[in-house]
């Protein structure tokens, strides 16, 4: 055995600081835990501000006599690289873990333990936790907003088939793949729209008319998100084309065009087609505050797909250009079977980042009067007979929309790999 | 003459559809406002406002104009922008860094913070920091003491202000050691390229910026006094501090949203301009002598700092142009005070919103401009 010297920790004592460092390091996490998740404080006896900070003090020195190289033990040399790699680190990791550890009882008990579930008034809420009956009474407003509760079906009816047309693409055999371009760009869209404007809207068939005030909640949410999302691709494509045309008033239109709706907020442009549209068209001529809203989000979203896509355009290599123009191709034959394939393949990701922030920019809606989710939530939070339960409505809609969004984002990451192919 | 009609005909026929849209619409507009008696014109800026803002940056009331209350929201988006913009750069550029250190639980940790908040809508971040976080904290008569003067309570955060004596003659001092400093850095820069000597630059700096402000309190008479804020009594059950600077809680929920939710983009481009260096570079540079301060000031960052502000910039556009979000929690910003309660007072529709579109317009494009001219300048100069 030879001498240890505490300052140094060297493979020869291994054992020793093994054993001291990792009963340090254990000893401060289970102070950290008991206190916090049994409010027990081992440290108790120290006065306060020395006992806040005496587990990190632990920690740390635990850390250090077990932070020896090449140590010869396969699973402290892992520990070591991953979290204990200098005295910075060390310290940043076991902050990490204590506020972990720290966060969790609170949050698992507003969440599960206190909260309430059962019932349907606001009398079962009297716990500290969160109130999840206020979420099952108002789930349908959340859902479908004033549409009636006896038509819902309606919408959920259409969301059901549009979603099963919207796979048949998975189940086409060889002999049709050839026409899916066809059916996703120009039949799928039409279909959606029928069903929309009979069914959802009604008026005929001997379905109830719903006027589209009425409309709202999440369904609202995925219905302009899908619109919006099938309009702005085309009339993007469009200008990016029209930015990269060598006519020059065709270029300077495109560019102004673009640039304009880049840098205006997209609450502006609510705002113009709320109060400012009506101005423009003529008298006794009245559209639909949705559609009107629809074509406003699609023109703003269409400025930044168009630059998406122009981004694409611009990485192709020239050649590309140049050997569909030697094989005799023109303009249009050029850019739907040389130019566009490849160039959208590259901005998968960046279409997919414009579709995301299309999803989060829907609840600026509530500018023309229209309330999906979180416009629903203001108002149901703002109900006298269920007050104060702002916080619940919130976390609800963030955990749908952070499903949604973090769902899309997967796949976009997914449909990028498929597609990436060698150059 | 050689003007061919292939040319010609498509340029044509899509300006005669823009000009036709456009007529169109002027024309029912001009319609319009003839069958309902409203006029177009920019007289009204100068007419009183009469209405009120609950905070202003500049002096303001009910008897100025429509111009002045116009300039009461620009500042206040202009406040908000940049203390967001701030913020933002600050935690993204922690976060960023923190996405690529080699300790597992720090990566995993900003991982989870940028996966986490910008997969939720911003406008629902703004609304659950206003409606639900914010609306938990104490009452003004109830509130703790933060370091004894400042006060974070439900109706805002309060914290005291500053209050100079000879305040120009202390700023004058600041102007002066920035400007020697920039002077010594110069000549510090010619000495180096002439002679390879070099010039302890960074304490000369922080020794210059420390004194003349000093001198300035001991010779030039400078004072600096607080006002802490003191706590008044309204009526039986409201109360409110008094003196000091009052932030509104619509100003911090909104600061706080916007760079929260900002500084998860700016993280990935600092990761992205990070990565973006090539590892060749590193070790090239660790190989000619340079200690690893120097390889990360002299080598690194001037690669990634290209490769990070292109896309850093169009990240602090958006915050600007987010930060008129603030009209949904009643923050007195542009679209607020000038496209909601102004619009309302005069019904001039196509007016406003033109000019608050403009606005918008402009400080993009400026910023945007500025950030060329920056990335213009750091950009590689080949010879």
């Amino acid at each position: 055995m030879s001498k240890i010297n505490f300052l140094k920790p060297d493979k020869s004592n291994l054992n020793t600081f093994l054993y001291l460092g990792l009963f340090l390091f254990f000893f401060s996490i289970l102070d950290v835990f008991l206190n916090s998740f049994f409010s027990l404080n081992l440290t108790s006896f120290l006065p306060g501000f020395l006992s806040f900070v005496f587990p990190l003090l632990l920690g740390f020195v635990g850390l250090y006599f077990i932070r020896i190289e090449l140590s010869g033990i396969k699973q402290l040399d892992i520990f070591n690289k991953n979290i204990n790699t200098n005295n910075f680190n060390a310290i940043l990791s076991l902050v990490i873990i204590f506020v972990i550890i720290k966060s969790t009882p609170p949050l698992l008990s507003w969440f599960v333990i206190d909260a309430s579930f059962a019932g349907d008034t606001k009398d079962v809420c009297t716990g500290s936790g969160a109130c999840w009956t206020y979420i099952k009474v108002w789930i349908r407003r959340f859902m479908y907003g004033m549409y009636p509760n006896a038509e819902q079906w309606r919408i959920n009816l259409s969301f059901i088939a549009l979603a099963a047309l919207g796979c048949v693409g998975y189940f086409a055999t060889n002999r049709f793949k050839k026409y899916l371009t066809l059916y996703y760009v120009v039949i799928y869209p039409i279909i959606a729209f029928i069903f929309i404007y009979f069914f959802i809207s009604g008026g005929a068939f001997g379905l109830d008319w719903v006027e589209t005030g009425a409309w709202g909640g999440l369904s609202l949410t995925f219905i302009i998100s899908f619109f919006c999302l099938i309009f702005c691709f085309p009339i993007g494509m469009a200008f990016a084309l029209g930015r990269r045309s060598e006519f020059p008033l065709i270029r300077y239109i495109s560019i102004g065009f673009i640039e304009f709706w880049r840098g205006v907020p997209l609450i502006t442009v609510l705002f113009m087609s709320a109060v400012m549209f009506p101005m423009f068209l003529p008298q006794d001529f009245f559209i639909d505050k949705l559609v009107r809203a629809i074509i406003a989000i699609s023109l703003f979203e269409a400025a930044y797909v168009a630059e998406v896509i122009r981004g694409g355009l611009q990485a192709l290599p020239r050649g590309q250009y140049e050997a569909s123009k030697s094989l005799g191709m023109g303009y249009w034959k050029m850019h739907i079977f040389v130019i566009l394939p490849q160039a959208l393949k590259l901005v998968i990701p960046g279409i997919a980042n414009t579709f995301l922030a299309l999803v989060k920019d829907t609840p600026l809606i509530f500018v023309v009067g229209l309330l999906e989710i979180v416009g629903m939530l203001n108002l149901a939070k703002t109900n006298p007979k269920w007050l104060g339960f702002a916080m619940e409505g919130y976390v609800f809609a963030a955990i749908i929309f952070w499903i949604i969004c973090y769902a899309m984002s997967k796949y976009s990451y997914n449909l990028e790999q498929k597609y990436k192919t060698d150059r | 003459m050689n003007f061919k009609l292939k040319d010609i005909v498509p340029q044509l026929i899509t300006v005669l559809a823009v000009v036709i849209i456009f007529g169109f619409f002027t024309y029912n507009a001009q319609v319009n406002m003839d069958s309902r008696g409203i006029d177009f014109g920019y007289g009204f800026l100068s007419q009183e406002s009469s209405f009120d803002v609950q905070f202003s940056l500049i002096e303001y009331d009910g008897s100025h104009s429509y111009f002045r209350a116009y300039l009461v929201g620009l500042l206040n988006t202009i406040l908000v922008s940049v203390i967001g913009i701030i913020l933002a750069t600050i935690l993204g550029v922690i976060v960023g860094v923190s996405r690529l250190s080699p300790n597992y639980l720090i990566n995993k940790f900003a991982a989870f913070y940028v996966e986490f908040f910008r997969n939720i809508p911003l406008l629902l971040q703004i609304f659950f920091w206003y409606f639900a976080a914010l609306r938990a904290l104490p009452l003004p008569q109830d509130a703790e003491p933060i370091f004894g003067i400042s006060f974070l309570t439900i109706k805002g955060l309060f914290v005291p202000a500053f209050i100079w004596e000879n305040f120009n003659i202390f700023f004058y001092s600041v102007v002066a050691a920035i400007i020697s400093i920039i002077v010594i850095r110069i000549h510090a820069k010619k000495v180096q390229e002439s002679h390879g000597k070099q010039m302890p630059v960074l304490l000369i700096s922080i020794g210059l910026i420390l004194i003349l402000p000093l001198l300035s309190f001991l010779i030039g008479g400078v004072k600096l006094s607080f006002e802490v804020p003191v706590l008044k009594q309204l009526a039986t059950t409201s109360f409110i501090y008094e003196g000091g600077v009052s932030l509104p809680p619509e100003l911090i929920a909104l600061t706080l949203s916007l760079s929260l939710y900002t500084a998860t983009f700016i993280a990935e481009c600092v990761r992205a301009g990070i990565q973006g260096v090539g590892k060749g570079q590193k070790e090239a540079a660790a190989s000619i002598g340079l200690t690893p301060n120097q390889v990360l000031k002299l080598v690194i960052m001037p690669q990634a700092l290209r490769i990070i502000i292109p896309p850093t910039t169009n990240q602090y556009l958006n915050l600007t142009k987010n930060s008129s979000l603030a009209a949904a929690i009643a923050y007195p910003d542009l679209v607020l005070v000038f496209a909601g309660t102004a619009l309302m007072q005069t019904g001039k529709a196509i007016e406003i919103v033109s000019i608050t579109m403009l606005t918008y317009l402009s400080l993009s494009v400026s910023i945007s401009i500025l950030m060329n001219w920056y990335n213009k300048k750091i950009a590689i100069q080949e010879k």
